[in-house]
């Protein structure tokens, strides 16, 4: 027993513990290999693991409607909180793994939150994850959206006759009564651009949800008249039932005390003119767009 | 036998002093059954999550009245540094403050400046997926203990003083889609508590648990099994994944022996198809007694839900001189008032915008419009999917006789889809989406008159708010909103009297205590409790 104790603190001969270390190295080794290959297959991935199942596609459906669709609308045509999700182009890359990256964790300083972040839904498995990204493949269009009209020329018209710039941003240039538009080509369904031209005040840039509310920016019309008798006209940045935050049509910031003022009146009339055929054709109307896109591409 | 000395006796004395003074202390510090149920005699400490057993969050503190309440300021923030919604309402007993925050924390305040005494955090596995955000929203307390639920389905007692896990019991498995939010109720010697998880199709359930130990007392499943009575509202095997949780806090009638529970919406939400029957006891209110568990009877808000219209509300037990009756303003829109003896309807009558129903039954319940399910296309039915109000704490005061609740005006666009079940997984039966209206959705605080259900007043909120309210003795009201306002109104005209910008929107039940004779007010708001009190 002495013996035994001497060659081996615990008892087994010396060529069994080695052996043992090896042992648990070559599964430690392999373990890793395996997480790692797991990790991989679950989040790394350059390519949808589960592109090739027919299944996916229908059970990302169902993910899609409770996760996304809220903004991205039903069969992922957009609308007017979200990106038309069936165009071939993303704003925020079109590989695979962009796509994960931007379900996964939101894109900052855009209304699309990490995933599970939103605190009203569940959010979504990784392979759940994949299964969105495979329905989306499944709706989207073969080709690279065409712009109809020349972008070109829309420029001129955006910074031009047709006055866009007047109260829109582009690229830092432009007026500030009216949302930024830079991004706004990629952001919205064309649908929903040509009606926001034609008939701005039937729906207002929307909120985009409810716990976004304090920073939807809807650009109500605003009407105040201060107790001084100053009259001001403009849109609302932000409000609350005490205070408000305007911009006149001058462009000056005003910040006010509701119950100082003499009066107060609010409309959802948007000050942007609807433009009709008559201050803009079809093509015209086309061209523009063409440009947006063009901007929202870049 | 040897006289004793002069020393000897100071001594024993002192010894004598000691001993009566710890019992006397540790008597006072250690909250007796029967102080919860006298917490009236003590109106400085709020010992339950609504603040008595009666669900009514109502202080009789009244140091803060309608003439000096715009005199209010800020006496401490005590921060979570925890990011998504803080649901807390904190309990306060003898000038300790007990609360919960994000990802289950939980904390032991001094109340009177706010420094820390303990701070716990659950090391919660990495793949719970609890919906709606890693909220938790209180603590109770019993003996020595403090309880509350997590969001791995878990109920843990930590002691009062320290912290220290004392006890941890596995309620149910979280993978399945199990969680715990709700602040748990002390009824005698038993913690009650109830479960989240009504977008995953699990079987809700209304536990009991021991406080000394642990062990686990009765459970009342929320769906009947085969052979219980109610079983029969489920079609084929729908009843095992039939939701049905029992997600916020109950209240409880010592005079009877019967606390009362309300549930969450059958699964899933949006789908009746495959769940054919009124689908018991989803959105139902529950009176149980407690010391087994049994049902004595029940009452079902919204039969065969299609809309998410849980009836997960702080029941309120009001009393009319013989009449005990419970109110409710229910997430569908109507405001009801039950005979708690008997579970019978009173009267039901609508206290926000409701276009899914335009009759009622021979029992005066609303009754649902057949194109007010959902469609594949969608159908805009108001109110909205977080409903006319939802779990944020409504609040009765007995001294205007008003019952203040908020109210959510927002209609939503109701859609649905076959899903196919998968334990742990979401399972929605499809969605819903905000509606094209051209006036945006807002929110009010209404006072509401229960003997006729008729609306007093309101003070109406930019958007839908998720604070809750509170009805103080000085004829003051507070509430929040998602500006991130927190108000003071008049509890008899609904006016402002004072207001505090917290700097985020406000997703809890305010309440109110006092130390040293002086009135206090806290909220939750961002990742911040705030405390207010005259200068």
């Amino acid at each position: 027993m002495p013996a035994l104790n001497k060659s081996s603190k615990n008892g087994r001969p010396a060529t069994t513990q080695r052996l043992t270390v090896h042992r648990s190295f070559w599964l430690a080794f392999l373990a890793t290999i395996v997480f790692c290959l797991s990790a991989v297959q679950l989040s790394a991935q350059d390519t949808n693991p589960l592109a090739n199942d027919p299944k996916a596609s229908k059970l990302g459906e169902f993910q899609f409607r409770s996760n996304c669709a809220f903004c991205h609308g039903l069969g992922a045509r957009g609308g007017g909180r979200g990106p038309d999700l069936t165009r071939a182009q993303k704003r925020h890359g079109n590989a695979d793994n962009d796509l994960f990256r931007t379900i996964n964790e939101g894109v900052p300083g855009t209304a699309m939150p990490p995933n599970g972040a939103t605190q009203q839904g569940v959010g979504m498995t990784d392979t759940e994850i994949w299964q969105v990204i495979a329905y989306i493949r499944s709706v989207q269009v073969k080709a690279p959206a065409q712009p109809l009209g020349d972008a070109a020329h829309g420029k001129q018209l955006f910074f031009g006759t047709a006055a866009c710039s007047t109260c829109h941003m582009i690229e830092g240039k432009g007026g500030r009564l009216g949302p930024d538009l830079t991004a706004t080509g990629s952001a919205r369904a064309t649908d929903y651009l040509v009606d926001s031209v034609r008939n701005p005040s039937r729906r207002l840039a929307q909120g985009i949800s409810e716990a976004m509310k304090e920073f939807s920016q809807e650009y109500e019309t605003v009407k105040v008249e201060t107790a001084d008798g100053q009259k001001f006209v403009g849109v609302v940045l932000n409000e609350d039932h005490f205070t408000l935050q305007m911009l006149d049509l001058r462009e000056q910031l005003h910040l006010f005390e509701k119950d100082k003022l003499r009066s107060y009146e609010k409309s959802r009339e948007s000050l942007m003119p609807a433009y009709d055929q008559n201050m803009l054709s079809e093509k015209d109307l086309q061209d523009i767009l063409a440009f947006l896109l063009s901007v929202g591409a870049r | 036998m040897k006289k004793p000395t002069m020393k000897e006796l100071l001594h024993a004395s002192l010894l004598l002093l000691a001993a009566s003074a710890f019992i006397a202390s540790n008597a006072h510090s250690q909250v007796t059954p029967q102080r919860l149920l006298d917490s009236a005699k003590e109106p400085q400490n709020w010992l339950l999550y609504s603040g008595d057993y009666s669900g009514h969050r109502f202080s009789k503190l009244d140091q803060i009245n309608a003439s000096n309440a715009s005199a209010l300021v800020p006496k401490w923030a005590y921060q979570t540094m925890a990011g998504g919604k803080f649901e807390t309402t904190p309990l306060v007993v003898d000038g300790i403050l007990y609360a919960t925050g994000q990802d289950d924390r939980a904390f032991a305040l001094d109340a009177k400046s706010g420094r820390p005494i303990w701070q716990y955090q659950r090391a919660l596995p990495a793949d719970i997926r609890p919906c709606c955000g890693r909220v938790n929203r209180g603590v109770a307390i019993l003996g020595d203990k403090v309880f509350f639920g997590t969001l791995d389905t878990h109920v843990i007692a930590l002691d009062s003083k320290t912290g220290n896990v004392v006890w941890d019991a596995t309620a149910f498995d979280y993978r399945k889609g199990y969680s715990i939010t709700l602040a748990p109720l002390a009824i005698k010697n038993l913690v009650i508590v109830g479960v989240s998880g009504g977008e995953y199709g699990i079987r809700g359930f209304i536990d009991a648990y021991d406080a000394a130990t642990g062990e686990r007392k009765w459970r009342f499943y929320t769906v009947p099994g085969p052979g219980e009575p109610g079983h029969e509202t489920w079609e084929a095997d729908s009843w095992k994944i039939g939701g049905a949780p029992a997600w916020i806090t109950g209240s409880y009638d010592p005079a009877t022996n019967t606390t009362f529970w309300t549930t969450g919406n059958p699964s899933p939400s949006n789908r009746g198809e495959g769940r054919a029957g009124d689908n018991l006891y989803s959105n139902s209110l529950l009176a149980l007694d407690p010391d087994t568990g049994k049902l004595k009877w029940y009452f079902q808000f919204t039969k065969h839900d299609e809309h998410d219209w849980d009836a997960t509300q702080v029941p309120v037990m009001i009393d009319q001189g013989e009449k005990h009756l419970i109110a409710q303003a229910n997430r569908n829109g109507f405001f009801y008032v039950i005979d708690r003896s008997t579970g019978k309807l009173v009267f039901s009558n609508p206290y926000a915008k409701v276009t899914w129903s335009t009759s009622k039954d021979a029992e005066g319940r609303p009754v649902s419009l057949k194109e007010a399910s959902p469609t594949p296309e969608g159908s805009r039915v108001c109110p909205g999917a977080a409903g006319a109000t939802n779990w944020m704490s409504p609040t009765y005061d007995p001294q205007t006789k008003l019952f203040y609740v908020t109210a959510r005006e927002q209609c939503d666009i109701f859609s649905t889809a076959p899903q196919p079940y998968e334990e742990g997984h979401a399972y929605y039966g499809s969605a819903y989406f905000p509606n094209d209206d051209t006036a945006p959705f807002w929110g009010a605080l209404r006072a509401i008159d229960p003997d006729t259900g008729k609306i007093k007043w309101e003070w109406k909120h930019p958007s839908p708010t998720w604070s809750g309210v509170l009805s103080t003795a000085g004829g003051v009201v507070f509430t929040g909103d998602a500006e991130g306002n927190f108000i003071a109104l008049d509890a008899v005209t609904g006016k402002a009297l004072w207001h505090f910008q917290c700097g985020a929107s406000v997703y809890s039940s305010p309440m109110s205590f006092a130390i040293d004779g002086k009135q206090y007010v806290a909220v939750a708001a961002g990742s911040a409790l705030f405390t207010f009190a005259l200068p």
